[in-house]
């Protein structure tokens, strides 16, 4: 295999993705990603991770966090400590942890974009869930060992936020814009739908966002795809030359069908490797592409992005080797589990 | 002498804050130390739980975000 081969098939990869099909999901994706950024107040979420807050909210904001706060992952650490140690506990904090990295609408998106809506779905479903139910579950292991502090010094006052009719009625056009610019109608139907949404978003925008905000939102919209884009590219060539190298049978041996060695060699995998926002897409699909099971690739793509060796070390600073090993083998064991249901159901 | 911290575990915004500070300090003239806390342990016991955090004279003046070069001068200045 030369060289040139190799190169070749990173470069075919890269055309794949810089096609019309990928690029009508990323676009309106790094739009909600940047208005999220922008509008949605990190202050008026914050106060569901206060020591008094009933601790179903805690559960249930924590796992949709990912798709309301940072992507950065070392702005999910801090708070992550601060959940843990001053606010509503080990719990929440951990489904904040884990949920954080996992549901990240770019990284959702282009899962359904490119391994289908069904994989999508259930990585977005599995990683909720999972996130309460890892939550829920480290709690109650080291139930006696974690103290209430109901002293929080006032962090987790928060802020107002926006009302929520406002941020609906922008997200909801947004991702209506996404749904429908990817979706197999015709053509000029689309152009008109989506024509018709923009204006609603302009009358929307105009009403209820100041000028202030609206750029705001367009600049945090090109941080990410100045942050994103280029990592996502090099992870879709390391994808694409991955496939020439690694022989096709390695993988179907490995983790090809749905065998519990197959799911959980995958989360194995996905748990001590790291993988950079969106990267884990086009290298389960080039995967898959070579014979992996749909089963294992959703292992893979549950425990991927929440964990990686790197990131064990520093969780292991915040809450110590024992709760971090609990933590990786629930991860791991979950999973495993998840990726061989769904495996059954779509075979 | 101004005691001035920046929060922040090491990526890119906490930098950015740090040069922000720094400039600031120098065109302000201001006699101060400037101090970045990358220990977890540390950043959340400030009361820091969206970083990067900045602490002037004992007092939490910004989380969350890099502020603008006039905010972070401003604030410099409240604490005077």
């Amino acid at each position: 295999m030369t060289l040139m081969a190799i190169l070749q098939s990173g470069i075919n990869e890269l055309l794949e993705y810089l096609s019309a099909h990928v690029l009508t999901c990323l676009v309106p994706a790094f739009f909600i990603a940047g208005g999220i950024a922008a509008v949605v107040s990190t202050g008026a979420v914050l106060k569901y991770f206060g020591p008094r807050a009933p601790k179903h909210m805690s559960y249930g904001v924590a796992s949709v966090s990912g798709a309301i706060l940072a992507v950065c992952s070392c702005t999910v650490l801090p708070l992550f400590a601060g959940i843990h140690k001053k606010g509503a506990g080990l719990g929440p904090a951990v489904t904040f942890l884990f949920s954080g990295p996992a549901i990240n609408i770019l990284a959702i998106t282009l899962t359904a974009r490119k391994m289908g809506w069904e994989l999508g779905l259930a990585r977005a479903i599995g990683a909720v869930t999972f996130s309460i139910v890892i939550g829920l579950l480290m709690a109650f292991i080291f139930r006696k060992e974690e103290a209430a502090g109901n002293d929080d010094g006032g962090m987790f006052e928060g802020e107002e936020g926006k009302p929520i009719g406002h941020l609906l009625a922008f997200f909801g056009t947004l991702v209506a814009i996404l749904l429908f610019g990817t979706a197999a109608i015709p053509f000029w139907s689309k152009l008109a739908i989506i024509f018709a949404l923009l204006s609603f978003l302009a009358v929307v925008l105009t009403q209820w966002y100041d000028g202030e905000e609206v750029k705001e939102w367009l600049v945090e919209t090109w941080k990410f795809v100045k942050l994103i884009f280029p990592i996502l590219l090099v992870g879709v060539f390391v994808a694409g030359v991955l496939k020439i190298i690694i022989p096709q049978h390695w993988i179907e041996v490995s983790v090809g069908g749905n065998s519990l060695s197959a799911n959980l060699l995958a989360s194995v995998f996905g748990s001590l490797m790291y993988f950079s926002t969106l990267t884990e897409v086009p290298i389960v699909k080039a995967f898959l592409d070579m014979g992996m099971g749909k089963g294992p690739a959703l292992a893979l793509l549950l425990a991927g992005p929440s964990l990686s060796l790197p990131n064990m070390l520093v969780v292991r600073s915040v809450m110590g080797t024992k709760r971090t090993l609990v933590y990786v083998l629930l991860v791991v064991m979950l999973s495993t589990a998840t990726g061989m249901l769904f495996g059954s159901i779509v075979s | 002498m101004m005691q001035i911290k920046v929060l922040g575990p090491g990526c890119k915004n906490c930098k950015t804050l740090e040069k922000v500070v720094m400039d600031a300090v120098a065109e302000l003239k201001v006699d101060a130390n400037v101090e970045k806390v990358e220990d977890m342990g540390k950043i959340v016991e400030a009361g820091v739980l969206m970083t990067p955090g900045l602490i002037i004279n004992g007092k939490l003046k910004s989380t969350g975000k890099v502020p603008k070069m006039d905010a972070v001068k401003k604030m410099i200045q409240e604490e005077m």
